[in-house]
């Protein structure tokens, strides 16, 4: 990351009161293990601080992602054993081992991130406790390696500029290492990576139409939550200098999956104070003796019930009150639109979509040319969104060829036809809704590369270009319909697009939203924006359609200028059925 | 012992041991097809089953029948507790809220059964004490045979109450189209807690009949429960049929892997299994659709 003060997300990442935090944190890091010097507390610290690097490892799985890992032990178990085998049977020493349990964990976390191009949900959650079980049977059975039920102990402890080996020096260096893990977790959540994540959480398939590599990101979510988990499991094997398999069977999994969730799964510092809590609940509760795992399981479900953030988002949202109201920062540039160099710019030959025996599309074709708002319309049924779903990538057609600026783009991921400058909406909206409308535009700006700062200011004029500036600090999900649909629209006219698919931007929307929305088209229209329009309001259509293509059961019936097209017997006998048709039926 | 005899007696066990997943995968189906929510409490309702009998047979002294009876009366307002306090306020929330408070339930009900029963195994009597017989080499222990026993009834009941009765019809109605049921003026709450009883009850029975072949632990249902899963991805997700056929799956795996390859991954057979069908093959044998795209 450059650090560069003079950049706008740096600047309004590190204000004044964040840097405070830091401090006090890096104070309290320093300071605890001189002041408090019980070797029983510091022990405990030793075990939180592990279990908190771990945890983070599942804020950015499950919190950023919103992928559910059930197999956070074993990441645990890939970092204490390698520092174990490394320190006492090999010469390779803590630091290699560390390494080494690194690169191991990475490893698994690819093998889940591409089992996650498989299956997803609950299936995802199924495969990572397939691999849970499986690794814990392997930990326990084979001796040769792992020593079985007895363990390893005599576990060695990291040399950093001294010999950390009394456990208030390696509570230190512990501290230490959580410290840093959080600043960078806390640092990704509002990157570029970080936004990509959260997107794919609350809407795979827009982020993947918004240029968002989902693969990729889901792939480096489960690596880094791998390398924690290691990092955090090498921790906790030098803490306490022995280690055997049962703890890092299922049921641990289960424990880091609820640190997460009391402490809260959206924040890294959610993931701390999970950690901290259920590591020194148990202890704070022992003289209740064995009642304190009632309690224990009942206040997971409280949490789960009633504080869907955890405990951080209170604190968060306690915060956020007192907290003067976030400005946006300046709007420097108007919006821009990309340039097409050339004339046709969309052009699908022979289309055909057939799922099983059902044509939604066979054998279309037509052409969009730069400039033009070319109306794709038809009656219900007739194939104009799996038309958009085609040109978009969602769908790979059964045969035909999709041109885009010169180039087939037939077959290719939806994120890689989004790169190339083809933007599209949904018919149903499809918004990150905990997302802020900044955020959401942040992510459709992205698309278009460039720095940081160029990725905002595009954000920028495109909010101020559809109006929503006052509202761009609000969750999606808290806005009307009407300003969620602009919000679509912003968030792709942010990444510079050279052809916009709008599927059905009217659709319930009332007639005074329909008329801004249609003088918002018009200025688009006019920065030179070429559109395919899905519509079924007429009105609208003729207001603004350039050319038109009149789609019935999968075919063109009708091609050229609106009037003409609206016109014509078929387009008429398509929309309002004819006698003869009527009579045949009955 | 003979070869054959050896296998026979390992399918003969798989057999049986796949009813109990097959009972368990049911419950969690029924409950998936119903609401969305996959129950990961379903292991750990199995083990508080195991335990009400427990009481009531070994220390309250009761008759077999009647502590069976009653331990399914217990389960079943359990069953609405449970709908009651843990699915239903989180009724209109996506589906991972759901998932970790059952996990979250699971984590409460093992601890609480550790509170109130410590942490010795507790043994339950088999259903008949005379153990069992031998044909052509084979041991037919009788409990095992009660279990398949049951699991048939169970399943058969579970056909004719769907298919021929107007309160399945109602609840396989809710289960299809919930708008709908409601239009249509079936009480759908009620439905979906009829849904959690049964289902509570079908882990339940599925505890009682293994309490007498393992030791009865706070820990029992977490393999359990988790093979039930597997049981259920590999039939289908939500398919009774499916249910069925993959627990059978899971138990002759289980069994024959550790006969022949290696006994102390008994445990990792299913789930390895498991994982390559959830890799190559994620629709399960059945093919239900597994991706979650639009």
């Amino acid at each position: 990351m450059k650090m560069n003060l003079n950049n706008p997300t740096l600047r309004e990442k590190f204000k004044p009161s964040a840097l405070i935090a830091i401090a006090i944190c890096l104070a309290v890091v320093v300071l605890f293990p001189i002041v408090v010097t019980s070797r029983y507390i510091v022990n405990l610290v030793i075990l939180a601080a592990a279990s908190g690097v771990a945890a983070l490892g599942l804020t950015v799985c499950l919190g950023y992602t919103g992928l559910l890992s059930m197999a956070q032990a074993v990441f645990y178990s890939i970092g204490s054993y390698a520092v174990a085998l490394c320190t006492t049977r090999m010469d390779i020493g803590w630091w290699g081992g560390m390494f080494l349990g690194l690169v191991l964990a990475a490893l698994m976390g690819l093998f889940l991130g591409f089992a996650s191009l498989k299956v997803s949900g609950r299936y995802l959650a199924m495969v990572t406790i397939c691999v849970q079980v499986v690794f814990a049977l392997v930990l326990m059975n084979w001796r040769e390696v792992t020593n079985g039920a007895d363990g390893i102990s005599g576990i060695g402890r990291p040399w950093l500029f001294t010999e950390l080996d009394d456990a208030q020096k390696f509570c230190w260096f512990s501290l230490a290492v959580l410290f840093i893990c959080v600043l960078i977790i806390w640092a990704l959540k509002t990157s570029k990576l970080g936004r990509s994540m959260r997107a794919v959480r609350e809407n795979e398939m827009a982020a993947e139409c918004l240029g968002v590599n989902t693969l990729r990101v889901k792939v480096i979510a489960f690596l880094i939550c791998g390398v924690l988990g290691s990092l955090g499991g090498s921790l906790y094997a030098s803490g306490f200098l022995y280690i055997s398999p049962d703890s890092f069977v299922y049921q641990n999994s289960v424990d880091f999956l609820s640190m997460v969730l009391v402490g809260g799964t959206d924040s890294a510092f959610g993931a701390v104070i999970g950690a901290s809590i259920l590591t020194f609940l148990p202890e704070a509760l022992c003289d209740l003796e064995s009642l304190y795992l009632v309690i224990y399981g009942c206040i997971i479900i409280v949490v789960i019930i009633f504080m869907p953030d955890g405990l951080w988002g209170y604190v968060d949202r306690f915060m956020r009150r007192f907290s003067k109201k976030k400005m946006l920062p300046e709007v420097k540039q108007a919006l821009a639109v990309g340039e097409c160099d050339c004339d046709e710019v969309l052009h699908i030959e022979n289309i055909g979509m057939h799922f099983g025996g059902l044509k939604a599309l066979d054998g279309v074709d037509y052409a969009v040319h730069k400039g033009e708002i070319h109306a794709l319309i038809g009656p219900n049924g007739s194939g104009k969104t799996t038309c958009i779903n085609v040109i978009s990538g969602i769908y790979t057609p059964t045969f035909g060829k999709v041109t885009f600026l010169g180039e087939e783009i037939t077959g290719m991921k939806p994120h890689i036809i989004a790169r190339k400058g083809l933007t599209r909406t949904f018919q149903n909206l499809r918004l990150f809704s905990k997302l802020s409308v900044y955020e959401n535009v942040l992510v459709g700006s992205q698309r278009a590369g460039g720095s940081e700062e160029e990725i905002i200011d595009r954000a920028l004029a495109a909010i101020e270009f559809v109006g929503l500036k006052d509202v761009a600090y609000e969750q999606c999900r808290s806005l009307p319909y009407g300003h969620q649909k602009l919000v679509e629209l912003a968030r792709n006219l942010a990444g510079k697009p050279k052809l916009l698919l709008l599927d059905e931007p009217a659709a319930g929307l009332n007639e005074s939203e329909k008329e801004m929305l249609g003088d918002l088209l018009i200025r688009i229209h006019k920065m030179g924006l070429t559109m395919l329009l899905v519509e079924h309001d007429m009105s609208l259509i003729s207001k603004l359609a350039t050319k038109c293509t009149v789609l019935n059961f999968g075919e063109k019936i009708a091609d050229g200028d609106v009037d003409e097209a609206l016109t014509d017997p078929q387009v008429v006998e398509a929309y309002l059925g004819t006698k003869e048709v009527s009579e045949d039926d009955a | 012992m003979s070869g054959l005899a050896i296998l026979g007696q390992n399918v003969f066990s798989g057999i049986a041991i796949g009813g109990v997943y097959a009972l368990l995968a049911l419950g969690i189906a029924l409950i998936y097809r119903s609401t969305n929510v996959t129950n990961f409490a379903q292991g750990d309702i199995t083990m508080l089953g195991a335990y009400a009998l427990y009481i009531l047979l070994e220390q309250l002294g009761l008759p077999y029948p009647i502590a069976f009876l009653l331990a399914i009366v217990v389960m079943g307002i359990f069953g609405w507790l449970f709908q009651r306090f843990v699915y239903y306020p989180l009724r209109n929330r996506s589906f991972l809220p759901v998932i970790i408070a059952t996990i979250g339930a699971g984590i409460l009900f093992q601890n609480v059964a550790l509170v109130v029963f410590g942490s010795i195994p507790r043994k339950v009597n088999p259903v008949f004490a005379s153990g069992g017989f031998t044909v052509g080499g084979v041991y037919f222990d009788l409990q095992y045979i009660v279990i398949l026993v049951v699991t048939a009834a169970l399943f058969v009941f579970q056909y004719l109450f769907f298919e021929h009765t107007s309160l399945g019809k109602k609840m396989q109605a809710t289960a299809q189209d919930k708008t709908m049921a409601q239009l249509l003026g079936i009480p759908v709450a009620l439905m979906i807690a009829f849904t959690f009883i049964y289902s509570t009850i079908l882990g339940a029975i599925g505890g009682m009949l293994v309490a007498p072949i393992y030791f009865v632990t706070n820990r029992m249902g977490s393999t359990l429960g988790l093979k039930a899963f597997a049981a259920c991805i590999c039939g289908g997700f939500g398919d009774v049929r499916g249910a069925l056929i993959g627990g059978i799956a899971i138990g002759l795996i289980e069994a024959l892997g550790a006969a022949y390859i290696a006994p102390v991954y008994k445990d990792a057979f299913p789930f390895l299994l498991l994982l390559v069908f959830l890799l190559v093959r994620p629709q399960g044998i059945f093919g239900e659709k597994v991706s979650e795209k639009a």
